[in-house]
């Protein structure tokens, strides 16, 4: 008995990441990834990184406030997520871990819903159902799995969706991304495993995550492609993973993308970054950042002028606004929720609990101490 | 007509997919092979390998594709082939399927059932012979159940299935060929309480899965000594059925309760704590454990000196009839 390989050098990534965009905005044709957008989808991509990068600077103000426990960063990921979110269709899914607010915003999450989990209100604020985009995850690497049962219950319905998963250079070294990819080899599951690599993970750099020539190249112990893209550049990551994504809706099976790009801010709010990396380090990848290359593009496509900006600076305003409203002072629902939801049948499990509660919180109205 | 346990669970799974297209049945040996303990026997046959399959040597695995699956709309039945295999799935289980039903407010439904051989008395190896229920029953999120009887893992396989929160179902394995008189379907009591197996007036013992027999075979030896013991099979370990513990012990005063997991911070701990609360004022003696030891599950050569039995319950009896 063998397995189901194909030929080992087909899965195997190419030398160098797939690059279309210099950071000048030179655009470099290739013919294994054309581009398919219209002028139109172009903007909009420049749009969503936009929007983006302001929220998610009004998310780390309203930390800094005192308005959220702590938040994850996705700056200077922007192009990674947007480009790869905006390469599925409607109804294929996304399981996100939690520094994905791009790819939630091209999937039309709430930002300030997305935002509830860091202040404390609740654990999630959006129906996935709503939105095909699964509950942040924040134990690294988990959702993994998730991506991948989903991806072979829609083959097991005949249902020709693609389900995508996101994690990290250090979600790599984690269990269940290898055994996800076990299983979406074997029963070639559409699913795309896209591994936004930005060189930490919280202080920990990649070489100490892994000796692989790249963490691509570990996709094809699980007969896996896999793809390399400049992550900072948002035509590439986007036709990559539209190339991985048909693929695989096509039947062709998992693919693994791994997108080089760089956190520009802390690992969390809580986190000192200066302990572990330099500002000429700094330097270095802020020349390489995704929304600067997106827009020197469009201004040599003609696709950009100042009216563009104000109109598209203005939304990205209103939408941090609408976050700063949403959070604000946000109060928590009644306590007693606490035991809604835990089980669909919660026969026999909380009364002696609920009415501890209960009674506690009515003490509380009473003006008795806690 | 003599059924087995074994038979009976596997008659669970047949009924239910049958029932219900949505129910999918996988682990590692589930499919060609029928299960190690064969409680899938000819699943795959009748229901085809997209319903019934083999997965990678995997547990987290299985369980996070489980996951996945469930909230695709599926109702998968998924199994651990052994209780100390449980344990690279610790995660998925504790930190995704207990907790994301709340976490995204009842939206995800999460309908998975977990079969868990577990226990001891085969005479295996290492890491065959756990017992793990409190990790399960410490869990918020998870639904624990585990039949006594060949009636109870029919009928309580079934309602597990069913259920729309996850259930973790641990199969005393060996009880798996211990037989019941019973014409299959049959439906017992609901899935969260406990049942009077047999009624008594001096002692209650609680017992649950593998020891609910160990009990009753204790009582038949006590009644030898003119002593009258009543068990209580708990069956679910979360919830715990109190007002059945509690009425009870109101009756006999006094409470032993018996499990193969090791003593401390057991089901017994627990049934202990609620069963003082409950019924303080009608308790004769201190609730005492018949239990294993607070060591490693021991090498099969030693197993009879660790497992409980009728002896040291019978002990446990004396002591509490003599404070």
């Amino acid at each position: 008995m063998t397995s189901a390989a194909s030929d080992p050098n087909d899965l195997l990534p190419p030398a160098e990441p797939v690059h279309l965009l210099d950071p000048d905005g030179t655009y470099h044709p290739d013919a294994a990834h054309p581009l398919d957008l219209d002028d139109a989808q172009l903007r909009e991509l420049y749009r969503l990184m936009v929007v983006t990068r302001k929220v998610d600077r009004e998310a780390i103000n309203l930390q800094r406030q005192g308005q959220l426990g702590v938040y994850a960063s996705c700056m200077g990921q922007e192009a990674a997520q947007i480009g790869s979110a905006y390469a599925l269709a409607a109804d294929d899914w996304i399981f996100p871990s939690y520094r994905e607010l791009g790819a939630a915003l091209v999937r039309e999450v709430d930002a300030a819903g997305f935002l509830h989990l860091y202040r404390g209100t609740w654990l999630s604020d959006h129906d996935p159902y709503a939105h095909n985009f699964g509950l942040m995850s924040i134990p690294i690497g988990t959702q993994a799995l998730h991506a991948t049962g989903f991806a072979m219950g829609a083959t097991f319905d005949d249902n020709p969706i693609v389900t995508m998963t996101y994690f990290g250079d250090g979600g790599t070294s984690e269990g269940d991304p290898h055994e996800a990819m076990t299983f979406a080899g074997v029963f070639r599951a559409p699913v795309v495993f896209f591994v936004q690599n930005n060189q930490y993970a919280i202080s920990v750099p990649l070489d100490r995550q892994t000796a692989a020539p790249s963490l691509a190249h570990k996709a094809i112990g699980y007969g896996i492609p896999g793809f390399r893209v400049d992550g900072n550049d948002v035509l590439a990551t986007y036709a990559v993973t539209r190339r991985a994504v048909e693929r695989a809706r096509q039947g062709h099976g998992p693919a693994f993308i791994e997108a080089m790009t760089y956190r520009m801010e802390a690992h969390t709010t809580s986190d000192d970054p200066t302990r572990y990396r330099t500002q000429e380090e700094l330097d270095e990848a802020a020349k390489t950042d995704p929304i600067a290359r997106m827009r020197n593009y469009l201004t040599g496509r003609d696709l950009y002028d100042q009216d563009l900006e104000d109109a598209i600076e203005e939304q990205a305003k209103a939408t941090a606004a609408e976050v700063r409203a949403g959070i604000y002072d946000a109060e928590h629902g009644d306590p007693l929720e606490l035991f809604e939801h835990v089980y669909d049948d919660p026969t026999g499990h909380f009364e002696p609990h609920q009415a501890q509660l209960r009674a506690e919180l009515a003490g509380a109205a009473d003006g008795e101490d806690l | 007509m003599a059924v087995t346990l074994a038979q009976a669970i596997n008659a669970a799974l047949a009924d239910e997919m049958e029932a219900d297209p949505k129910v999918l049945m996988f682990g590692e040996d589930v499919g060609r092979l029928g299960g190690v303990f064969r409680v899938t026997d000819g699943l795959q046959d009748r229901f085809g390998d997209k319903r019934c399959f083999d997965t990678p040597l995997a547990e987290s695995g299985i369980i996070g594709t489980a996951i996945g699956l469930a909230m695709y709309g599926w109702r998968p039945v998924a199994e651990m082939q052994f209780d100390g295999f449980t344990y690279p799935a610790f995660e998925q289980i504790v930190s995704h399927l207990a907790k994301m039903p709340n976490r995204s407010r009842g939206t995800v439904k999460l309908p998975v059932t977990i079969r868990i051989p577990y226990g001891g008395g085969i005479g295996a190896v290492e890491h065959h012979s756990e017992s793990p229920e409190t990790y399960w029953a410490h869990t918020a999120g998870l639904k624990v159940m585990t039949p006594g009887t060949p009636e109870d893992g029919y009928s309580m396989m079934r309602a597990a299935i069913r259920l729309d929160d996850p259930v973790v179902f641990l199969e005393p394995k060996r009880r798996y060929w211990m037989k019941s008189d019973v014409e299959l379907p049959v439906t017992t009591e609901p899935t969260h309480q406990a049942v009077v197996r047999r009624e008594g007036t001096d002692v209650t013992l609680f017992g649950y899965g593998p020891m609910v027999r160990t009990c009753l075979e204790a009582a038949d030896a006590a009644a030898d000594e003119g002593w009258s013991l009543e068990v209580v099979d708990l069956r679910s370990l979360s919830p715990l059925d109190t007002a059945a513990m509690v009425a009870s012990v109101k009756r006999t005063g006094r409470a032993i309760v018996v499990h193969e997991a090791a003593m401390t911070l057991g089901i017994g701990a627990e049934v202990a704590a609620r069963v003082q609360e409950g019924a303080f004022y009608h308790l004769e003696a201190p609730v005492l454990r018949a239990t294993g030891f607070d060591t490693p599950y021991p090498p099969a050569k030693l197993e009879e000196y660790w497992l409980p039995d009728v002896d040291r319950i019978l002990d446990a009896v004396e002591r509490s009839l003599s404070f």
